[in-house]
Protein backbone atom coordinates (compact mmCIF):
# COMPACT_ATOMS: atom_id res chain seq x y z
CA UNK A 1 0.00 0.00 0.00
CA UNK A 2 2.89 2.43 1.07
CA UNK A 3 4.93 1.34 -1.92
CA UNK A 4 2.55 2.36 -4.34
CA UNK A 5 1.08 5.59 -2.80
CA UNK A 6 4.94 6.50 -2.94
CA UNK A 7 5.60 4.84 -6.32
CA UNK A 8 6.63 8.13 -8.13
CA UNK A 9 8.72 9.62 -5.35
CA UNK A 10 10.44 6.21 -5.30
CA UNK A 11 11.21 6.05 -8.66
CA UNK A 12 12.27 9.77 -8.81
CA UNK A 13 14.65 8.84 -5.61
CA UNK A 14 15.82 6.05 -7.84
CA UNK A 15 16.39 8.22 -11.18
CA UNK A 16 18.77 10.53 -8.83
CA UNK A 17 20.73 7.69 -7.31
CA UNK A 18 22.45 7.48 -10.79
CA UNK A 19 24.09 10.91 -10.72
CA UNK A 20 24.75 10.78 -7.17
CA UNK A 21 26.76 8.21 -8.39
CA UNK A 22 28.37 9.52 -10.86
CA UNK A 23 28.90 13.48 -10.14
CA UNK A 24 31.54 14.93 -7.58
CA UNK A 25 29.54 15.53 -4.34
CA UNK A 26 29.76 19.37 -5.04
CA UNK A 27 28.28 19.10 -8.79
CA UNK A 28 25.71 16.77 -7.25
CA UNK A 29 24.12 19.05 -4.65
CA UNK A 30 24.00 21.62 -7.15
CA UNK A 31 22.38 20.07 -9.97
CA UNK A 32 20.12 17.92 -7.55
CA UNK A 33 17.03 20.63 -7.71
CA UNK A 34 17.05 21.13 -11.81
CA UNK A 35 17.23 16.91 -12.13
CA UNK A 36 14.36 17.07 -10.02
CA UNK A 37 12.81 19.63 -11.84
CA UNK A 38 13.18 17.79 -15.15
CA UNK A 39 12.46 14.80 -13.89
CA UNK A 40 9.11 16.39 -13.12
CA UNK A 41 8.50 17.80 -16.49
CA UNK A 42 9.54 14.74 -18.45
CA UNK A 43 6.71 12.70 -16.64
CA UNK A 44 4.30 15.73 -17.02
CA UNK A 45 5.41 15.29 -20.95
CA UNK A 46 4.96 11.35 -21.04
CA UNK A 47 1.01 11.80 -19.23
CA UNK A 48 0.03 14.25 -21.96
CA UNK A 49 0.34 12.37 -24.91
CA UNK A 50 -0.42 8.50 -22.83
CA UNK A 51 -3.87 10.93 -21.26
CA UNK A 52 -4.77 12.16 -25.06
CA UNK A 53 -4.37 9.07 -26.90
CA UNK A 54 -6.42 7.08 -24.40
CA UNK A 55 -8.96 9.84 -24.35
CA UNK A 56 -9.30 9.93 -28.25
CA UNK A 57 -10.27 6.52 -28.22
CA UNK A 58 -12.28 6.38 -24.99
CA UNK A 59 -14.77 9.22 -26.60
CA UNK A 60 -15.21 7.02 -29.71
CA UNK A 61 -16.22 4.01 -28.15
CA UNK A 62 -18.38 5.64 -25.17
CA UNK A 63 -19.96 7.76 -27.89
CA UNK A 64 -19.99 4.55 -30.74
CA UNK A 65 -22.32 2.87 -27.32
CA UNK A 66 -24.42 5.78 -26.93
CA UNK A 67 -25.67 5.85 -30.39
CA UNK A 68 -25.97 1.55 -30.86
CA UNK A 69 -22.28 1.17 -32.51
CA UNK A 70 -19.38 -0.74 -31.72
CA UNK A 71 -16.64 2.20 -32.39
CA UNK A 72 -13.49 1.03 -33.04
CA UNK A 73 -12.49 -2.58 -33.03
CA UNK A 74 -10.57 -3.60 -35.18
CA UNK A 75 -6.90 -2.50 -35.07
CA UNK A 76 -6.02 -4.39 -31.64
CA UNK A 77 -8.11 -6.05 -29.04
CA UNK A 78 -11.23 -3.50 -28.56
CA UNK A 79 -9.68 -0.98 -30.74
CA UNK A 80 -7.22 -0.07 -28.32
CA UNK A 81 -4.59 0.41 -31.07
CA UNK A 82 -6.06 2.57 -32.99
CA UNK A 83 -5.02 5.97 -31.43
CA UNK A 84 -1.87 5.01 -32.46
CA UNK A 85 -2.59 3.82 -36.29
CA UNK A 86 -4.47 7.46 -35.97
CA UNK A 87 -1.28 9.42 -34.56
CA UNK A 88 0.53 7.33 -37.48
CA UNK A 89 -2.07 8.24 -40.12
CA UNK A 90 -1.63 11.91 -39.27
CA UNK A 91 2.35 11.79 -39.17
CA UNK A 92 2.53 11.03 -42.55
CA UNK A 93 0.11 13.00 -43.93
CA UNK A 94 0.43 16.24 -46.49
CA UNK A 95 1.19 19.67 -44.55
CA UNK A 96 -1.16 21.67 -47.18
CA UNK A 97 -0.20 25.68 -46.76
CA UNK A 98 -2.80 27.25 -49.29
CA UNK A 99 -1.05 30.10 -50.89
CA UNK A 100 -3.85 32.83 -48.97
CA UNK A 101 -1.93 31.84 -45.88
CA UNK A 102 0.18 33.72 -43.53
CA UNK A 103 2.56 31.23 -42.87
CA UNK A 104 4.30 32.06 -39.97
CA UNK A 105 1.47 32.86 -37.69
CA UNK A 106 -0.63 29.49 -39.63
CA UNK A 107 2.44 28.01 -38.22
CA UNK A 108 2.66 28.94 -34.66
CA UNK A 109 -0.76 28.86 -33.93
CA UNK A 110 -1.12 25.03 -33.54
CA UNK A 111 2.25 24.83 -31.58
CA UNK A 112 0.90 28.23 -29.09
CA UNK A 113 -2.50 26.21 -28.19
CA UNK A 114 -0.83 22.91 -26.90
CA UNK A 115 1.30 24.69 -24.87
CA UNK A 116 -1.14 26.24 -22.36
CA UNK A 117 -2.97 22.81 -22.21
CA UNK A 118 0.02 21.30 -21.36
CA UNK A 119 1.49 24.01 -18.64
CA UNK A 120 -1.75 23.40 -16.83
CA UNK A 121 -0.66 20.23 -16.05
CA UNK A 122 1.79 21.37 -14.34
CA UNK A 123 -0.55 22.76 -10.89
CA UNK A 124 -2.53 19.67 -10.73
CA UNK A 125 -2.46 17.80 -7.59
CA UNK A 126 -2.43 14.47 -8.56
CA UNK A 127 -1.92 13.08 -5.61
CA UNK A 128 -0.23 13.30 -1.71
CA UNK A 129 2.92 15.47 -2.31
CA UNK A 130 2.11 14.75 -6.10
CA UNK A 131 1.92 18.04 -7.38
CA UNK A 132 4.40 19.83 -9.89
CA UNK A 133 4.50 23.11 -8.84
CA UNK A 134 2.86 24.46 -5.92
CA UNK A 135 2.03 27.82 -6.94
CA UNK A 136 0.47 29.62 -4.28
CA UNK A 137 -1.54 31.88 -6.60
CA UNK A 138 -2.49 28.68 -8.65
CA UNK A 139 -6.05 30.15 -9.60
CA UNK A 140 -5.08 33.13 -11.17
CA UNK A 141 -2.48 31.03 -12.75
CA UNK A 142 -5.03 28.83 -14.63
CA UNK A 143 -7.43 31.51 -15.28
CA UNK A 144 -4.36 33.42 -17.39
CA UNK A 145 -2.78 30.28 -18.95
CA UNK A 146 -6.15 29.36 -20.12
CA UNK A 147 -7.30 32.44 -21.86
CA UNK A 148 -3.56 32.11 -24.05
CA UNK A 149 -5.81 29.60 -26.13
CA UNK A 150 -8.33 32.62 -27.14
CA UNK A 151 -5.26 34.19 -28.94
CA UNK A 152 -3.73 30.67 -30.45
CA UNK A 153 -7.29 30.55 -31.85
CA UNK A 154 -7.87 34.22 -33.78
CA UNK A 155 -4.22 33.45 -34.97
CA UNK A 156 -5.52 30.24 -36.48
CA UNK A 157 -8.69 31.94 -38.05
CA UNK A 158 -6.81 34.86 -39.34
CA UNK A 159 -4.25 33.79 -40.63
CA UNK A 160 -6.02 31.27 -42.48
CA UNK A 161 -7.86 34.01 -44.72
CA UNK A 162 -10.73 31.75 -45.11
CA UNK A 163 -14.19 32.79 -44.37
CA UNK A 164 -15.43 29.94 -42.03
CA UNK A 165 -11.96 29.93 -39.87
CA UNK A 166 -12.00 33.93 -39.60
CA UNK A 167 -16.32 33.23 -38.42
CA UNK A 168 -15.32 30.57 -36.18
CA UNK A 169 -12.06 32.08 -34.62
CA UNK A 170 -14.21 34.92 -34.06
CA UNK A 171 -17.36 33.18 -32.21
CA UNK A 172 -14.20 31.08 -30.24
CA UNK A 173 -13.00 33.86 -28.97
CA UNK A 174 -16.08 35.57 -28.11
CA UNK A 175 -17.40 32.36 -26.27
CA UNK A 176 -14.04 31.82 -24.60
CA UNK A 177 -13.35 35.19 -22.79
CA UNK A 178 -17.04 35.46 -21.91
CA UNK A 179 -16.92 31.86 -20.05
CA UNK A 180 -14.04 33.07 -18.05
CA UNK A 181 -16.08 35.09 -16.61
CA UNK A 182 -18.28 32.91 -14.41
CA UNK A 183 -15.62 30.28 -14.16
CA UNK A 184 -13.43 32.83 -11.98
CA UNK A 185 -16.42 33.72 -10.25
CA UNK A 186 -17.24 30.70 -9.11
CA UNK A 187 -14.29 29.73 -7.99
CA UNK A 188 -14.53 32.80 -5.79
CA UNK A 189 -16.52 31.27 -3.01
CA UNK A 190 -13.71 28.19 -2.43
CA UNK A 191 -10.72 31.00 -2.18
CA UNK A 192 -13.16 32.12 0.44
CA UNK A 193 -13.64 28.85 2.56
CA UNK A 194 -10.54 27.25 1.83
CA UNK A 195 -8.42 30.29 2.14
CA UNK A 196 -6.00 29.56 0.13
CA UNK A 197 -5.18 29.90 -3.80
CA UNK A 198 -3.02 26.69 -4.57
CA UNK A 199 -4.85 24.00 -6.06
CA UNK A 200 -2.94 22.24 -2.90
CA UNK A 201 -4.11 23.81 -0.17
CA UNK A 202 -7.49 23.62 -1.30
CA UNK A 203 -7.25 19.86 -1.53
CA UNK A 204 -6.18 19.77 2.19
CA UNK A 205 -8.80 22.28 3.30
CA UNK A 206 -11.40 19.71 2.11
CA UNK A 207 -10.22 17.39 4.90
CA UNK A 208 -13.53 18.38 6.69
CA UNK A 209 -15.66 18.29 3.86
CA UNK A 210 -15.99 17.85 0.13
CA UNK A 211 -17.01 21.53 -1.11
CA UNK A 212 -19.88 19.85 -3.40
CA UNK A 213 -21.88 19.01 -0.59
CA UNK A 214 -22.40 22.45 0.48
CA UNK A 215 -25.18 24.67 -1.43
CA UNK A 216 -22.42 26.95 -2.48
CA UNK A 217 -20.61 24.55 -3.65
CA UNK A 218 -23.30 23.03 -5.34
CA UNK A 219 -23.83 25.59 -7.50
CA UNK A 220 -20.27 26.76 -7.80
CA UNK A 221 -19.93 23.33 -9.37
CA UNK A 222 -22.11 23.52 -11.73
CA UNK A 223 -20.84 26.89 -12.83
CA UNK A 224 -17.36 25.93 -13.21
CA UNK A 225 -17.82 22.61 -15.17
CA UNK A 226 -20.32 24.36 -17.53
CA UNK A 227 -17.88 27.00 -17.86
CA UNK A 228 -14.60 24.81 -18.18
CA UNK A 229 -16.44 22.75 -20.86
CA UNK A 230 -17.48 26.08 -22.75
CA UNK A 231 -13.84 27.11 -22.31
CA UNK A 232 -12.20 24.38 -24.22
CA UNK A 233 -14.93 24.22 -26.56
CA UNK A 234 -16.19 20.92 -26.43
CA UNK A 235 -19.59 19.74 -27.02
CA UNK A 236 -22.68 21.28 -26.72
CA UNK A 237 -20.66 24.45 -26.43
CA UNK A 238 -18.17 23.55 -30.08
CA UNK A 239 -19.78 26.17 -32.13
CA UNK A 240 -16.57 27.07 -32.99
CA UNK A 241 -15.94 23.89 -35.25
CA UNK A 242 -19.57 23.67 -35.92
CA UNK A 243 -18.78 20.99 -38.46
CA UNK A 244 -22.16 21.00 -39.95
CA UNK A 245 -22.58 25.12 -40.87
CA UNK A 246 -18.52 26.05 -40.28
CA UNK A 247 -17.15 23.11 -42.10
CA UNK A 248 -14.16 22.39 -39.72
CA UNK A 249 -14.31 25.87 -38.01
CA UNK A 250 -10.63 27.18 -37.03
CA UNK A 251 -8.90 24.53 -38.33
CA UNK A 252 -10.07 24.04 -41.73
CA UNK A 253 -7.08 24.99 -44.00
CA UNK A 254 -4.73 22.61 -41.55
CA UNK A 255 -4.16 19.51 -42.40
CA UNK A 256 -1.40 16.67 -41.00
CA UNK A 257 -0.12 17.03 -37.59
CA UNK A 258 -1.22 20.60 -37.17
CA UNK A 259 -4.72 19.29 -37.30
CA UNK A 260 -3.46 16.72 -34.87
CA UNK A 261 -2.20 19.44 -32.34
CA UNK A 262 -5.57 21.05 -32.22
CA UNK A 263 -6.84 17.61 -31.32
CA UNK A 264 -4.49 17.21 -28.88
CA UNK A 265 -5.04 20.72 -27.31
CA UNK A 266 -8.77 20.18 -26.91
CA UNK A 267 -8.17 16.69 -25.33
CA UNK A 268 -6.04 17.99 -22.60
CA UNK A 269 -7.96 20.98 -21.76
CA UNK A 270 -11.20 18.50 -21.18
CA UNK A 271 -9.23 16.20 -18.85
CA UNK A 272 -7.59 19.82 -17.52
CA UNK A 273 -10.99 21.10 -16.65
CA UNK A 274 -12.23 17.40 -15.28
CA UNK A 275 -8.91 17.40 -12.87
CA UNK A 276 -9.91 21.54 -11.97
CA UNK A 277 -13.73 20.25 -10.86
CA UNK A 278 -11.76 17.04 -9.12
CA UNK A 279 -9.44 19.50 -7.32
CA UNK A 280 -11.85 22.34 -6.20
CA UNK A 281 -15.10 20.35 -5.68
CA UNK A 282 -14.57 16.70 -4.88
CA UNK A 283 -11.87 16.82 -2.31
CA UNK A 284 -8.80 16.23 -4.99
CA UNK A 285 -7.26 13.24 -4.21
CA UNK A 286 -8.54 12.63 -0.93
CA UNK A 287 -9.67 9.09 -0.39
CA UNK A 288 -12.80 9.23 0.90
CA UNK A 289 -12.81 5.63 2.24
CA UNK A 290 -10.56 6.84 4.64
CA UNK A 291 -11.97 10.08 5.45
CA UNK A 292 -14.87 8.08 6.48
CA UNK A 293 -13.50 4.83 8.30
CA UNK A 294 -9.91 5.78 8.22
CA UNK A 295 -8.80 2.74 6.13
CA UNK A 296 -6.74 3.48 3.67
CA UNK A 297 -8.03 1.17 0.70
CA UNK A 298 -6.37 2.95 -2.58
CA UNK A 299 -3.02 4.88 -3.04
CA UNK A 300 -4.50 8.63 -3.42
CA UNK A 301 -2.75 9.45 -7.19
CA UNK A 302 -5.24 6.13 -8.28
CA UNK A 303 -8.44 7.62 -6.53
CA UNK A 304 -7.71 11.58 -8.11
CA UNK A 305 -7.77 9.44 -11.51
CA UNK A 306 -10.97 7.90 -10.98
CA UNK A 307 -12.84 11.01 -9.94
CA UNK A 308 -11.57 12.93 -12.89
CA UNK A 309 -12.13 10.29 -15.14
CA UNK A 310 -16.05 10.25 -13.82
CA UNK A 311 -15.69 13.68 -14.90
CA UNK A 312 -14.38 12.89 -18.15
CA UNK A 313 -17.08 10.26 -18.71
CA UNK A 314 -19.55 13.02 -18.29
CA UNK A 315 -17.59 14.87 -20.77
CA UNK A 316 -18.19 12.27 -23.73
CA UNK A 317 -21.92 12.09 -22.20
CA UNK A 318 -22.23 15.84 -23.14
CA UNK A 319 -21.28 14.70 -26.38
CA UNK A 320 -23.47 11.83 -26.91
CA UNK A 321 -26.87 13.66 -25.53
CA UNK A 322 -26.78 17.36 -25.98
CA UNK A 323 -27.37 18.90 -29.16
CA UNK A 324 -24.91 22.03 -30.27
CA UNK A 325 -26.13 26.05 -28.87
CA UNK A 326 -26.90 28.62 -30.91
CA UNK A 327 -24.10 30.87 -30.57
CA UNK A 328 -26.26 33.91 -28.91
CA UNK A 329 -28.25 31.59 -26.76
CA UNK A 330 -24.63 30.65 -25.92
CA UNK A 331 -23.94 34.24 -24.60
CA UNK A 332 -26.83 35.34 -23.49
CA UNK A 333 -26.23 32.23 -21.14
CA UNK A 334 -23.10 33.28 -20.16
CA UNK A 335 -23.90 36.76 -19.45
CA UNK A 336 -27.27 36.34 -18.29
CA UNK A 337 -27.84 33.54 -16.22
CA UNK A 338 -24.45 32.19 -15.17
CA UNK A 339 -22.77 35.56 -14.49
CA UNK A 340 -25.58 36.76 -11.92
CA UNK A 341 -25.94 32.62 -10.51
CA UNK A 342 -21.85 33.38 -10.17
CA UNK A 343 -22.33 36.66 -8.33
CA UNK A 344 -25.29 35.48 -5.79
CA UNK A 345 -23.04 32.48 -4.41
CA UNK A 346 -20.60 34.99 -2.80
CA UNK A 347 -23.00 36.05 -0.40
CA UNK A 348 -24.19 32.28 -0.16
CA UNK A 349 -20.55 31.37 0.44
CA UNK A 350 -20.26 34.22 3.32
CA UNK A 351 -23.79 33.15 4.81
CA UNK A 352 -22.61 29.61 4.97
CA UNK A 353 -18.97 30.67 7.06
CA UNK A 354 -20.98 32.87 9.60
CA UNK A 355 -23.59 29.64 10.03
CA UNK A 356 -23.23 28.46 13.65
CA UNK A 357 -21.65 25.19 14.67
CA UNK A 358 -23.74 22.46 14.85
CA UNK A 359 -25.38 19.60 12.76
CA UNK A 360 -28.94 21.40 12.73
CA UNK A 361 -27.56 24.58 11.86
CA UNK A 362 -25.74 23.41 8.81
CA UNK A 363 -29.04 20.92 7.61
CA UNK A 364 -31.30 24.40 8.30
CA UNK A 365 -28.53 26.24 6.23
CA UNK A 366 -28.48 23.79 3.47
CA UNK A 367 -32.08 23.40 3.26
CA UNK A 368 -32.21 27.86 3.09
CA UNK A 369 -29.52 27.59 0.93
CA UNK A 370 -30.24 25.06 -2.02
CA UNK A 371 -34.14 26.94 -1.43
CA UNK A 372 -32.50 30.03 -2.76
CA UNK A 373 -30.41 28.63 -5.42
CA UNK A 374 -33.74 27.00 -7.10
CA UNK A 375 -35.63 29.92 -6.51
CA UNK A 376 -33.30 32.22 -7.96
CA UNK A 377 -33.36 29.55 -11.21
CA UNK A 378 -36.39 29.67 -11.57
CA UNK A 379 -37.03 33.04 -11.48
CA UNK A 380 -34.21 33.72 -14.33
CA UNK A 381 -36.14 30.51 -16.37
CA UNK A 382 -39.35 31.11 -16.19
CA UNK A 383 -39.75 35.70 -16.10
CA UNK A 384 -37.04 36.81 -17.89
CA UNK A 385 -34.71 33.64 -19.71
CA UNK A 386 -37.36 32.15 -20.99
CA UNK A 387 -38.51 35.20 -22.97
CA UNK A 388 -34.85 36.14 -23.73
CA UNK A 389 -33.94 32.93 -25.10
CA UNK A 390 -36.89 32.63 -27.58
CA UNK A 391 -36.15 34.16 -30.75
CA UNK A 392 -39.95 34.32 -32.10
CA UNK A 393 -40.31 36.58 -29.12
CA UNK A 394 -37.59 39.33 -29.83
CA UNK A 395 -39.27 42.14 -31.70
CA UNK A 396 -36.02 42.33 -34.33
CA UNK A 397 -36.29 38.92 -34.43
CA UNK A 398 -36.75 37.76 -38.85
CA UNK A 399 -38.14 34.62 -37.53
CA UNK A 400 -41.38 36.58 -35.86
CA UNK A 401 -43.48 36.36 -39.25
CA UNK A 402 -44.23 33.33 -40.66
CA UNK A 403 -42.54 32.94 -44.31
CA UNK A 404 -45.13 33.44 -47.27
CA UNK A 405 -46.25 30.66 -48.90
CA UNK A 406 -45.84 30.43 -52.93
CA UNK B 1 8.56 24.02 -1.59
CA UNK B 2 9.48 27.31 -2.25
CA UNK B 3 7.96 29.78 -4.33
CA UNK B 4 10.73 30.36 -6.49
CA UNK B 5 11.50 26.63 -7.04
CA UNK B 6 7.91 26.88 -8.54
CA UNK B 7 8.52 29.39 -10.97
CA UNK B 8 11.23 27.86 -11.60
CA UNK B 9 9.49 24.66 -12.65
CA UNK B 10 6.77 26.61 -14.50
CA UNK B 11 9.51 28.35 -16.34
CA UNK B 12 11.46 25.05 -17.53
CA UNK B 13 7.78 23.53 -18.17
CA UNK B 14 7.33 26.66 -20.60
CA UNK B 15 9.86 25.43 -22.14
CA UNK B 16 9.50 21.87 -22.64
CA UNK B 17 5.70 22.77 -24.00
CA UNK B 18 6.86 24.62 -26.56
CA UNK B 19 9.82 21.79 -27.14
CA UNK B 20 6.55 19.25 -27.16
CA UNK B 21 4.28 21.36 -29.50
CA UNK B 22 7.59 21.82 -32.21
CA UNK B 23 8.42 18.63 -32.05
CA UNK B 24 5.60 16.75 -33.90
CA UNK B 25 5.42 19.01 -36.66
CA UNK B 26 9.41 18.98 -37.20
CA UNK B 27 9.02 15.39 -37.02
CA UNK B 28 6.47 15.31 -39.54
CA UNK B 29 8.50 17.32 -41.86
CA UNK B 30 11.06 14.35 -42.66
CA UNK B 31 7.97 11.49 -43.31
CA UNK B 32 5.50 13.67 -45.19
CA UNK B 33 4.66 13.92 -48.63
CA UNK B 34 4.81 17.08 -50.72
CA UNK B 35 3.27 16.75 -54.07
CA UNK B 36 1.56 19.85 -54.06
CA UNK B 37 -0.47 21.20 -56.93
CA UNK B 38 -2.39 24.14 -57.84
CA UNK B 39 -6.20 23.54 -56.59
CA UNK B 40 -4.67 22.08 -53.40
CA UNK B 41 -3.13 25.74 -52.58
CA UNK B 42 -6.57 27.61 -52.99
CA UNK B 43 -8.60 28.44 -50.17
CA UNK B 44 -11.34 26.09 -49.40
CA UNK B 45 -14.73 27.35 -50.32
CA UNK B 46 -16.70 24.51 -50.76
CA UNK B 47 -15.89 23.79 -53.93
CA UNK B 48 -15.80 27.53 -55.08
CA UNK B 49 -13.30 29.96 -55.43
CA UNK B 50 -13.01 32.28 -53.28
CA UNK B 51 -13.48 35.66 -54.96
CA UNK B 52 -12.89 37.83 -52.09
CA UNK B 53 -10.53 37.86 -49.37
CA UNK B 54 -12.15 37.40 -45.86
CA UNK B 55 -10.64 40.30 -44.44
CA UNK B 56 -13.17 42.65 -44.00
CA UNK B 57 -14.56 45.32 -41.15
CA UNK B 58 -15.97 42.98 -38.13
CA UNK B 59 -19.02 44.36 -36.55
CA UNK B 60 -18.41 46.30 -33.03
CA UNK B 61 -20.51 43.95 -31.33
CA UNK B 62 -16.93 41.84 -30.89
CA UNK B 63 -15.46 44.70 -29.18
CA UNK B 64 -18.13 45.43 -26.68
CA UNK B 65 -18.01 41.75 -25.19
CA UNK B 66 -14.72 42.02 -25.04
CA UNK B 67 -14.68 45.09 -23.19
CA UNK B 68 -17.51 43.45 -21.07
CA UNK B 69 -14.71 40.74 -20.71
CA UNK B 70 -11.95 43.34 -19.73
CA UNK B 71 -14.03 45.01 -17.34
CA UNK B 72 -14.92 41.93 -15.41
CA UNK B 73 -11.66 40.00 -15.40
CA UNK B 74 -10.57 43.47 -13.76
CA UNK B 75 -12.81 43.31 -11.45
CA UNK B 76 -12.27 39.52 -10.35
CA UNK B 77 -8.58 40.09 -9.96
CA UNK B 78 -9.83 42.58 -6.99
CA UNK B 79 -12.03 40.06 -5.86
CA UNK B 80 -9.60 37.52 -5.26
CA UNK B 81 -7.42 39.42 -2.01
CA UNK B 82 -10.39 39.30 -0.62
CA UNK B 83 -11.50 36.53 -0.95
CA UNK B 84 -7.92 35.04 0.31
CA UNK B 85 -8.50 37.01 3.48
CA UNK B 86 -12.50 36.78 3.86
CA UNK B 87 -11.98 35.00 7.64
CA UNK B 88 -9.54 36.92 8.86
CA UNK B 89 -11.20 40.33 7.47
CA UNK B 90 -14.78 39.97 9.03
CA UNK B 91 -18.24 41.39 8.34
CA UNK B 92 -17.00 44.66 7.77
CA UNK B 93 -15.15 43.89 4.67
CA UNK B 94 -18.01 41.85 3.41
CA UNK B 95 -20.04 44.75 3.96
CA UNK B 96 -17.79 46.98 1.61
CA UNK B 97 -17.33 43.55 -0.62
CA UNK B 98 -20.79 43.44 -0.88
CA UNK B 99 -21.35 47.37 -1.66
CA UNK B 100 -18.52 46.22 -4.58
CA UNK B 101 -19.96 44.02 -5.93
CA UNK B 102 -23.58 45.72 -6.13
CA UNK B 103 -21.73 48.51 -8.04
CA UNK B 104 -20.80 45.60 -10.55
CA UNK B 105 -24.23 43.97 -10.77
CA UNK B 106 -25.40 46.95 -11.47
CA UNK B 107 -23.04 47.71 -14.64
CA UNK B 108 -23.96 44.43 -15.85
CA UNK B 109 -27.45 45.56 -15.65
CA UNK B 110 -26.68 48.88 -17.61
CA UNK B 111 -25.11 46.59 -20.12
CA UNK B 112 -28.02 44.59 -19.87
CA UNK B 113 -31.02 46.93 -20.49
CA UNK B 114 -28.61 48.97 -23.13
CA UNK B 115 -28.10 45.96 -25.74
CA UNK B 116 -24.70 45.45 -24.90
CA UNK B 117 -25.05 41.80 -24.12
CA UNK B 118 -26.72 40.90 -27.70
CA UNK B 119 -25.59 38.86 -30.19
CA UNK B 120 -26.25 40.19 -33.63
Amino acid sequence: METIENLFLTLKALALMGPEMLLPTALFEALKTPLGIIMGVSILLVIAPVTMLFLTWMERKVVARMQKRYGPNRVGKFGSLQPFADGIKMFMKEDIIPLAVDPLLHTLAPMLVVVPAVMLFSVIPFGKNMVFADLNIAILFIMSISSIETIAILMAGWSSRNTYSLLSSLRAAAQVISYEIPLGFSLVPVVMISGSMSTYGIVMAQQEGWYIFTPWGFLAFLIFFISGVAEVNRSPFDVAEAESELVAGFHTEYSGMKFGLFYMAEFLGGFAISCFAVTFFFGGWLDPIQQLTGIAVLPTWIWFLLKSYVFVFVLFWFRGTLPRFRVDLLLNFCWKYLLPMALLNIPLAAAWHYLPDGIVFKLVGWVIGMAIIFGTHQAFTHKRLKRLYSAYDRPDSSLRTAPQQG
Amino acid sequence: MTQEFAWTSIGLMSIFGVIFSTLPIAGAFFFRPRKSNASKVTSYECGLHPKTTPLIRLNVQYYLFALAFLIFSIEILYVFPWAMNFKTLGPIALLEMAIFLGVLLMGLLYAWRKGGLEWK
